[in-house]
């Protein structure tokens, strides 16, 4: 498919697109998703918050199928299990949604991602980056921005752009039933 | 007022003032001997001179000026107020709003003072007004400037300049009111000035001279010779109040202004901030008072209870904000009839009723352009001549009427002529000749007028400067229906035509019918909604191949939202119908509970959900939680294809 092609070349220079500081650094909100680690840029997160009562739409991407009230405002909450190929899961007490502000094909957009656990906000060092794997990794690669050593742990710093624009366009405007 | 633009605040009080200015004229026009009027339209005029010099808009300042002037006379009843001098202030009105602007042509706006004069002259009864007497000796000028006339930029020694300038001055300082020098502060102007000017000069000249400053200041102007004509040449000195200097006369017009009302100019998105607040602090308060409410402790209650009372008190307070009078909107068609009248040289009159209706600010802003439209279209095609109308038995002016009622969570706007009526052959010949209708087809009355909103109809034989440029009504009517209204066109022939809109008193709030879906809230436009009944189990049953109901001998047909919904829950023992209506088409959604009404706060949803045809926003429930709107259009042009699939079916 034309758009996969789209999305395997933004992937390419994916690694271009972390903002690593002139020292080679990056602040991360590390976290915990179907028993992998992932991490996002800290300064993207708004606010981590409980389990709110969900609100699911018909019809909507299956990505982004319920919708949470954020302050007043209608927020969609994204389950990336999904993007990543894991089962659905139930919530547990360490349930966490963390509120992002992510820009969008021209317009920054709240999106409540699910995790499971929330970890810690890190220091990511850029020599312990690497290259996201042709092989060897379950995950459509494109998803994937960079895999960090960190401790003992490889942390996913997932695409959340390309995630996110895939939802978008490909539902266009798809029929109820 | 920190780092705001201060000339975008006087753009906007400019307009407030010259809508003033021409709603007094407008009135002017029909009661010609009403001083009141009068002094107000002054008033206004001389306020915006005084603020457009202020902020550096001295070509405003200078063109008003000459209008207040002409003013002034009508005010001290040396010239009666005419209608062509109203008209000319009316369009002197409009060269201010270009000049506010910044985009106005001075020759445009020389025509108009070249007109002004001539008016004010005829109005004087082709005697020229006596300009104001040129004294042969001259004048004793004294002025003393507010003390942080320096501070504000003015010149005292320029002044003076200007003042030798104009002929033979002796001047003398006043320092009576400079303290004591450990009292003085250097930056105060604290000098008055009285200045004997001889020689052949106009008044006028001398006070072009403060023109800039007038409103601050103390002046009088007085003729040398005071004592030789104490009558006549006394009376220009009074201008302004009768024994009071010329001080400055700005500061009771902004009191007059004022005391109509006190107002905050807010931007709408703050007040859409502090609308998600109230939302946030009504859904706080219930779950607090849920908890309350398990509770024994009394005195936490109370309060409680009193946090809730004022939490609904705040939210419908919010609600009004938005809300304005219908009569901001109507008011700005009285100038479109005056032009429209003097364009198409008909005798037109405005009748309005209902201006205290209120509604949301925005939907008054997207309405009117339809309205002028309208408007335009009945004055240019309703109306007959005078001598038509005389010929069948009317009064010769043509009448035009606006009204705005209230009903339910709507808003009725009517637009009536008393003209010729819309000519149904016409329509039918035209719609006939564009194909949008077979030749000869039955169509009710009122189906067949209201072709008029198809796209690219009009019925104008020849077009014309106000209608027919190819904005048709389909433009009218979609417009209309994006502020989710409705609009139906009758007329009876020789007795006029009335077009009436159903608008939504507002975007932001809907008042809806929350249902119950399986697990899922979802809420109804009331508007929408015709009638709730049961779907008992027989017709249930009965139905499962055809999902038609029959209701008073029509029939109606249904959709199950569960299904449609995939909520995969088994249905409630006992469904509802809702029936709603879109237009013709009427539909019943059915549903497992009907939980009551609802009156909500429209959010939109995010880019991901824009594309669900089936929901038109969302909104909060009063326990936090999210319920979705059903778009109905959208669902019944979904379920039409289903429709058909299960008749070809069954």
């Amino acid at each position: 498919m034309p758009q996969d092609d789209v999305l395997a070349a933004s992937a390419a220079a994916a690694d271009d697109r972390i903002a690593w500081s002139p020292h080679g650094e990056l602040e991360v909100l590390i976290f915990e998703l179907g028993g992998e680690t992932f991490a996002l840029e800290a300064i993207m997160v708004q606010e981590i918050l409980d389990l709110l009562p969900e609100t699911f739409i018909p019809g909507a991407p299956e990505l982004v199928a319920h919708v949470v009230n954020f302050r007043g405002k209608i927020v969609p909450v994204a389950d990336l299990r999904l993007a990543f190929g894991m089962e659905r899961a139930e919530a547990t007490k360490d349930s966490r949604i963390v509120v992002i502000e992510l820009p969008l094909d021209g317009e920054t957009m709240l999106i409540g991602l699910r995790t499971d656990r929330v970890h810690e906000v890190a220091t990511f060092q850029q020599a312990r980056a690497d290259e996201v794997p042709a092989v060897g990794i379950r995950w459509k690669r494109q998803h994937v921005r960079s895999l960090i050593r960190w401790h003992e742990d490889l942390v996913v710093l997932p695409d959340l752009g390309a995630i996110f624009l895939s939802a978008m366009r490909g539902h266009p405007s798809a029929p109820v039933h | 007022m920190s780092g705001e633009d201060p000339t975008a605040a006087f753009r906007i009080e400019a307009a407030e003032l010259l809508e003033q200015i021409e709603q007094g004229l407008l009135d002017l026009g029909h009661r010609l001997d009403d001083m009141g009027l009068v002094n107000a339209v002054f008033r206004g005029l001389h306020t915006l001179k005084g603020s457009g010099s202020m902020f550096g808009f001295d070509a405003l300042a200078a063109f008003t000026h000459h209008c207040e002037s002409a003013f002034d006379k009508v005010r001290k009843g040396d010239v009666p107020a005419t209608p062509e001098l109203v008209s000319v202030i009316l369009s002197a009105g409009d060269h201010m709003r270009a000049l506010v602007e910044g985009e106005a042509p001075a020759a445009v706006g020389d025509a108009i003072l070249a007109r002004l004069a001539a008016a004010v002259e005829a109005a004087a009864g082709g005697v020229p007004v006596p300009h104001a007497p040129a004294a042969k000796q001259g004048w004793r000028v004294a002025f003393r400037l507010p003390a942080d006339a320096m501070a504000n930029g003015t010149s005292p020694l320029a002044l003076l300049d200007e003042l030798r300038a104009l002929g033979e001055a002796e001047i003398v300082a006043q320092l009576d009111a400079v303290p004591a020098l450990d009292e003085l502060r250097p930056s105060d102007c604290l000098i008055g000035w009285d200045c004997t000017l001889t020689g052949d000069i106009a008044r006028e000249a001398i006070e072009d001279v403060f023109i800039f400053v007038m409103d601050d200041m103390t002046l009088t102007i007085e003729p040398l010779a005071v004592e030789a004509d104490s009558g006549d040449a006394a009376a220009p000195a009074a201008r302004g109040e009768p024994d009071a200097p010329v001080r400055a006369a700005g500061a009771p017009a902004v009191v007059a202004a004022r005391s109509q009302g006190e107002h905050v100019r807010v931007p709408a998105e703050r007040l859409d901030e502090l609308m998600d607040r109230v939302g946030e602090l009504v859904i706080a308060q219930s779950r607090l008072s849920q908890l309350t409410g398990d509770g024994q402790d009394l005195a936490l209650r109370s309060v409680s209870e009193e946090i809730e009372r004022l939490a609904g008190e705040m939210r419908d307070t919010m609600m009004v904000l938005r809300m304005v009078p219908v009569s901001t909107l109507f008011g700005r068609f009285r100038r479109l009839i005056h032009d429209l009248a003097i364009e198409t040289g008909k005798a037109i009159e405005l009748a309005t009723d209902g201006e205290t209706t209120e509604v949301d600010k925005t939907v008054i802003e997207r309405l009117f352009d339809p309205l002028v439209h309208i408007i335009r279209n009945s004055c240019d095609h309703g109306l007959e001549s005078a001598e038509d109308r005389i010929a069948a038995g009317k009064p010769a002016a043509g009448l035009v009427r606006l009204s705005a009622h209230q009903a339910g969570g709507e808003v009725l706007i009517t637009i009536s002529d008393d003209g010729r009526g819309i000519d149904g052959d016409r329509v039918r010949a035209k719609a006939e000749a564009n194909g949008l209708i077979q030749p000869g087809q039955a169509m009710a009355d009122e189906d067949l007028l209201n072709l008029i909103f198809h796209p690219g109809f009009s019925t104008a034989v020849q077009v014309t400067n106000l209608s027919g440029r190819g904005v048709g009504m389909d433009v009218v009517k979609r417009t209309i229906e994006s502020l989710r209204g409705s609009i139906d066109v009758r007329s009876i022939p020789g007795q006029g035509s009335t077009i009436t809109l159903r608008i939504p008193l507002t975007l932001a709030i809907i008042e809806g019918l929350l249902v119950r879906v399986g697990q899922g809230s979802y809420v109804i436009p009331l508007s929408a909604v015709e009638e709730c009944l049961e779907l008992s189990l027989e017709e249930d049953l009965r139905s499962r191949g055809r999902s038609v109901i029959t209701l008073r001998d029509r029939l109606v047909p249904f959709l199950r939202l569960r299904e449609m919904f995939a909520t995969g829950t088994r249905p409630d023992p006992y469904q509802k119908i809702v029936v709603v209506a879109t237009g013709r088409e009427r539909v019943g959604l059915v549903v497992d509970q009907i939980v009551g009404n609802h009156q909500t706060v429209i959010k939109s949803l995010s880019a991901f959900h824009r594309g669900v045809a089936s929901f038109s926003g969302a909104t909060i429930l009063g326990d936090g939680s999210v319920a979705l709107i059903l778009d109905v259009g959208q669902l019944v042009a979904l379920a039409q294809p289903q429709e058909e699939t299960l008749r070809a079916a069954g």
